[in-house]
């Protein structure tokens, strides 16, 4: 069973000057644990929107998207907001670190809003979490104090931190130079591999693209699969998708 | 409470702590306005409190404690009054019968003594011993009297520290003398205890004797226009109402037809009927309300700023699976645990206000039972302080609900 699954799905907004604009058009898109894919397209064809939906911060105008077996609109805002919280890890571009708090508070944040053992024992779980990922001796720096690299890994650590079984990336190596990116998409696929969640990463960098199993383009809100023969193509000749 | 919801509810209290923590320079700052207020609010109540004992103990030392009855006897028709050994007579079996250990008569009067720079008259009250507990007589120094006092050779004497600076402050463990002066010659009398000053100029000159004592040296009275002393009994108060027409009763038929006898309470809950210091209270606490409500402006103005510069962070906690209520429920107990906090410190000022050895040692002069910290008062304090930072927190927590998780994140 699909643990993401939309089916003719679009989300428009409507404009000031009363017209309509389709971010997203009859967007199909099956997703299971383990997947890992890749969404590459320019900027403003939908590829936020998109990560939005699939992590339940947003919902579609019409058609329909299931989130572990249940249809989105069967879900209200507070199930939703728990879901995303109990399933779902998300990194950002920017990293999106809170300023101000350490290491290990930013990575015990998600573990605020879990119940249990995991609420409970967050610091412990925090803490191993950013052992996982090389910033245990990091723990008490602030983002501040953290070089790009470095923070990237915390936010890492911050998305994995409650298991999730859905990682959206959005863009998470670019803010950082080619070969730190490279270390933190190596870091980031083999913990969603030994999590065993999906991870969905949005990219303009064919070699990220690259590490992905399945490869898909936004073009004006409509999305193709594309094969990963040409991606990596693009990839050893150094191209921008 | 379930689990997952106490979890929420520490949860939210720990991310407000944080908050405050790393904000802590303008939360501070916002805060001092709820702390004086709270400080004004609990001191008032707390004041009040003590006040309130100062102005009771001060009635119980005029007339007596809850309850004192007074008894009066006289001809109805002539208004001559009993013989003294009559009503002593009287006054002393109705009592007796009725198991009243408690009573007093007082004479006032006053005596002559002998002082370093020369004879001076002093006011005097013969008392019995029980006065003192019945009027809540205290002491700055030695002992009221004793039973033993009676079978003394030289009489006791208990004098107001005025008298006792006036002798030179004579150490009492050496049993220190004051002479009466009588037409035959001066008597010494010894001083066994000191009551506080009462007044700044040193004018208080009061002495107090036993009545046997004070008989012998109390002036000649008219005889046509015998004083009798004031009698007095403390009775249970609840058994007062009760008691007062069998004593009435008692105390005529033992002085035989003709004479009227009144029995009747005079301490101050026979008559006291409104708090006297109901409209200082009312003045302060209306003062201590004004600054919280400026307090918490300065709370809420800050907190606004506060979160319109956390809109990114909302969103980054909402995408981690922050439900709208616990956003709502943690900007809000930002508010409430920094008031919390800032009323905790503004209770404990007032306690230090209060309580401390210095403020003690002088309401001491004046109270005998300092009653301590009342409960109440720094309940009130928290409360209010709770309450304000609950309203402060209000604007923000429904500021903060309604950001939209994508645009906080692009924010």
């Amino acid at each position: 069973m699909a643990f993401v699954e939309l089916e003719g799905v679009t989300r428009s907004i409507d404009l000031p000057d009363g017209g309509r604009l389709d971010i997203l058009r009859g967007v199909d898109l099956r997703l299971e644990i383990g997947d890992h894919v890749s969404i590459v397209g320019r900027s403003g064809s939908g590829k936020s929107t998109l990560l939005n939906l699939l992590g339940l911060i947003d919902t579609p105008t019409s058609g329909r998207l299931e989130f572990d077996g249940t249809p989105l609109d069967e879900l209200d805002a507070g199930e939703r907001d728990r879901r995303r919280g109990r399933d779902v890890g998300f990194i950002f571009q920017q990293f999106n670190l809170l300023p101000g708090r350490t290491a290990l508070e930013n990575v015990v944040t998600p573990l605020l809003y879990a119940t249990g053992t995991q609420f409970w024992k967050r610091d412990k779980i925090a803490r191993e979490m950013l052992e996982r990922v090389g910033l245990g001796a990091r723990a008490s720096s602030t983002p501040d104090q953290l070089s790009g690299g470095e923070q990237q890994r915390v936010a890492i650590a911050r998305a994995l931190v409650r298991g999730p079984r859905l990682i959206l990336a959005d863009e998470p190596t670019g803010a950082l130079d080619v070969e730190t990116g490279a270390t933190v998409m190596e870091l980031l696929d083999s913990a969603a591999e030994q999590a065993g969640a999906a991870l969905i990463t949005i990219t303009h960098d064919p070699n990220v693209a690259a590490l992905a199993s399945r490869h898909y383009r936004l073009d004006g809100g409509v999305l193709h699969e594309i094969a990963s023969d040409h991606v990596r193509s693009l990839a050893a000749t150094g191209a921008t998708l | 409470m379930k689990a997952g919801l106490w979890a929420a509810f520490v949860g939210a209290v720990v991310e407000a702590w944080a908050e405050l923590r790393i904000h802590k320079t303008q939360v501070l700052l916002s805060l001092i306005g709820v702390g004086v207020a709270v400080t004004a609010l609990t001191g008032v109540v707390a004041a009040g409190s003590i006040a309130t004992q100062a102005t009771v103990e001060g009635f119980e030392r005029g007339s007596g404690r809850p309850a004192t009855v007074a008894v009066w006897a006289y001809n109805p028709v002539t208004g001559e009054q009993p013989s003294k050994t009559d009503l002593d007579v009287a006054f002393a079996t109705a009592m007796e019968r009725y198991g009243v250990t408690y009573t007093n008569r007082t004479m006032y009067g006053g005596l002559s003594v002998q002082f370093p720079d020369g004879v001076m008259g002093i006011s005097a009250f013969g008392v019995d011993q029980p006065y003192g507990a019945m009027h809540r007589i205290s002491l700055k120094q030695g002992a009221w009297f004793t039973d033993r006092d009676a079978l003394r050779l030289a009489p006791a004497i208990v004098v107001s520290e005025e008298i006792w600076e006036r002798l030179g402050s004579p150490d009492l463990r050496v049993d220190p003398t004051i002479g009466i002066v009588t037409p035959t010659g001066t008597v010494d009398a010894i001083i066994i205890g000191v009551t506080p000053k009462q007044s700044l100029d040193g004018t208080y000159l009061q002495a107090y004797m036993l009545n046997d004592d004070y008989d012998a040296f109390a002036p000649p009275q008219d005889p046509n226009y015998p004083q009798l002393p004031n009698y007095e009994a403390w009775v249970p108060p609840e058994a007062a109402d009760q008691l007062l027409p069998i004593l009435q009763r008692d105390i005529a038929a033992a002085l035989g037809e003709g004479w009227q006898v009144d029995v009747q309470r005079q301490d101050y809950l026979a008559w006291q009927v409104d708090d006297p210091l109901l409209v200082p209270k009312i003045v302060i606490t209306g003062i201590a309300i004004l600054v919280m409500a400026l307090g918490a402006l300065g709370l809420l103005n800050i907190a606004l700023v506060s979160v319109r510069h956390r809109i990114r962070e909302i969103g980054i906690r909402r995408a981690f699976g922050a439900t709208a209520g616990r956003v709502f429920f943690s900007v809000m107990m930002e508010s409430v645990v920094a008031t919390f906090v800032a009323g905790l410190a503004g209770v404990l000022l007032a306690i230090v206000l209060i309580r401390n050895p210095l403020t003690e040692s002088l309401l001491a002069l004046y109270i005998q039972d300092i009653p301590g910290f009342p409960i109440e008062a720094a309940l009130i304090g928290l409360g209010a302080a709770t309450l304000v930072g609950a309203l402060a927190g209000l604007l923000p927590a429904l500021v903060a609900v309604r950001v939209k998780v994508i645009d906080a994140i692009r924010y």
